[in-house]
């Protein structure tokens, strides 16, 4: 990596001046253009780039839609109707934002399923992962306090029934609920709160996507075949072919998006929400939005006592544990081998935990009856089997495919 | 030391405040009691009240519901209570209770589901004609506010 370390010569007398007291031009030159990068990265590492535009969208068109917003239960409904009907461009301002948190999660759950098939989460990679998995904690609990904001009926319910999971918790659970609620019952002072934290939590967001890259810098790329970088033979600078990589899949990501906005802004939406907010009638169905489904579909799963734990606290446990368990994957898969592509067993248990999570998605939004009830419980048991029982045995009993000895080989075929 | 434990206390007393702002306000829990008039309330049919914010169910129970509550033994009960405890004694056609779901705070749709009684649709569970839960992922029976009758038709919630 010596080879492509940073050769910023300032030109003139003020970059002189400047490079000796704040060397920013340096830093952003070392880690923006210069940085080596894995040669053999294909579009599914574009995900990264992606994100960070999606985060920059969310952060722009949610500051602006702030200015016209009324956080308040009587004005909150009418004020985003407003916000569609008469601000200046406000229907395209409303629909980038609130499809946009469609398609960033969309976007990290690719992120996220490419690093599980990869083993981007292996050392020396696992503080990076640890970093991720934050961030998509934080971006679920934005996502679900901004989609209180607007008081419709999927709104109130959702913050109803997401307040309540604290409730399970033994002895000061209810407590915490109406410390949370501020109130027996959500009401004006719960839509205030969740409006001043979601303000607040997508900063915390970027700040924590810093630590996330400067994470990511320290070890360098994951790439598709895992075979650390061996020589500068492995990698090119992040500029220009990485920079332009990148922009090119942002440009295919912003095709859908801008379908979605122009054409079809509410589809992924439930019609519910645009009744407004009536604390004395719930939907028949509460569904969340579809990427939170598959946690949803977790949470309901258990309805069964197992032993002092009662239903409700199972069902809380559950779902906190799915998210929980990513944070220890580094530790629960041992295999050696990073890339799931010279992992011929793995690379089936995979597939089929991309549709169970799929099909869990699916469930969902399913009514919770009949035979619903019983796959949401075999696509449960199957998430935490993979993560408990799977991947810790298949690193002990797998024979991986040999490796290629460098990334170049791969690339270009070995030597003759 | 001594300076680090009274600079701990100094930070813990300056962040109190920040997360006391957060609990009910004494306007929310100053404890309202509210009186409702069930004469107009007819053998079947439902009201819901709201209470402290919270919906609340009125029921005016029919003799078949009273009979099937009183027939279930006990051992069946996954939050075991008996139909007397879940009603005021010479009230028993009236079954009042918060109409939020004990499993994740939804209102249960009324006379519906595989007990005669109420059935929620978020996440399925069911309870049966004295609001006891019977199926499903909810732990506890439809929860009863503190409420006595002033007279056979006025009652007293909180």
């Amino acid at each position: 990596m010596a080879e492509h370390s940073t050769s910023y010569n300032p030109g003139t007398g003020v970059e002189k001046w400047l490079d000796e007291r704040l060397p920013i031009i340096r830093f952003s030159k070392e880690h923006l253009m210069d940085f080596p990068t894995p040669k053999n990265l294909n579009y599914w590492w574009t995900f990264g780039a992606i994100l960070t535009v999606m985060l920059a969208v969310q952060i722009v068109t949610g500051v602006v839609l702030a200015m016209h917003y009324a956080p308040n239960v009587a004005l909150a409904f009418n004020s985003v109707e407003a916000i569609r009907r008469d601000v200046n461009g406000g229907r395209i301002l409303q629909a980038v934002h609130s499809v946009g948190a469609s398609m960033f999660f969309f976007a990290i759950y690719v992120h996220m399923f490419r690093g599980l098939y990869f083993g981007s989460y292996k050392a020396p990679r696992e503080i990076l992962w640890m970093l991720g998995c934050l961030i998509f904690l934080l971006l679920t609990a934005t996502a679900f306090m901004g989609y209180v904001l607007p008081w419709g009926q999927m709104s109130f319910w959702g913050a109803t029934v997401i307040t309540n999971i604290f409730s399970a918790i033994p002895i000061v659970g209810d407590g915490i609920m109406q410390w949370l609620r501020g109130g027996f019952a959500v009401d004006n002072a719960t839509l205030n709160r969740f409006f001043s934290l979601h303000y607040l939590l997508p900063f915390i967001i970027a700040a924590v996507v810093v630590l996330h890259t400067w994470a990511l810098h320290v070890p360098g790329n994951n790439n598709p075949i895992g075979v650390e970088v061996k020589s500068s033979r492995d990698t090119v600078p992040f500029h220009p072919y990485y920079t332009m990589k990148d922009l090119y899949g942002v440009v295919l990501f912003l095709i859908p998006f801008a379908w979605f906005v122009f054409f079809a802004p509410d589809i992924l939406g439930d019609a519910s929400n645009y009744i407004m907010a009536n604390s004395q009638v719930t939907p028949t169905h509460i569904v969340p939005e579809w990427y939170l489904r598959p946690f949803y579909a977790m949470l309901r799963a258990i309805d069964f006592n197992v032993l002092f734990i009662d239903s409700k606290l199972g069902g809380v446990i559950v779902m906190g544990g799915s998210l929980l368990v990513l944070f220890f994957l580094p530790w629960l898969d041992r295999s050696k081998v990073r890339s799931g592509t010279f992992r011929p067993m793995f690379k089936w248990f995979y597939w089929l935990f991309v549709l169970n999570f799929i099909g869990l998605t699916y469930l969902g939004a399913a009514p919770a009856e009949g035979i619903y009830v019983i796959i949401a419980k075999l696509c449960t048991l199957y998430y935490f089997l993979y993560f408990l029982v799977i991947l810790p045995v298949l690193s002990r009993i797998e024979t991986p495919r040999p490796l290629p000895a460098s990334i170049s080989e791969s690339v270009l075929g070995a030597a003759h | 030391m001594a300076t680090g434990a009274v600079g701990a206390v100094g930070v813990a007393a300056a962040v109190w405040p920040l997360i006391d702002q957060m609990n009910p306000d004494q306007s929310v829990l100053a404890l309202s009691t509210a009186e409702f008039n069930i004469a107009p309330i007819t053998e079947g049919q439902t009201v819901t009240v709201k209470w402290r914010g919270l919906p609340v169910f009125i029921r005016h129970r029919t003799p078949k519901e009273i009979q099937e509550a009183k027939a279930v033994p006990l051992s069946e009960l996954k939050d075991p209570a008996t139909d007397e405890q879940r009603t005021k004694a010479g009230h028993e056609q009236w079954l009042i209770m918060i109409a939020n779901c004990t499993h994740l705070g939804c209102i249960p749709l009324g006379q519906s589901g595989d007990y005669d009684g109420w059935f929620c649709p978020c996440h399925g569970s069911q309870y049966d004609s004295a609001g006891r839960i019977r199926k499903g992922p909810a732990p506890k029976n439809l929860v009863l506010p503190p409420y006595k009758f002033l007279s056979d038709t006025m009652v007293q919630i909180g």
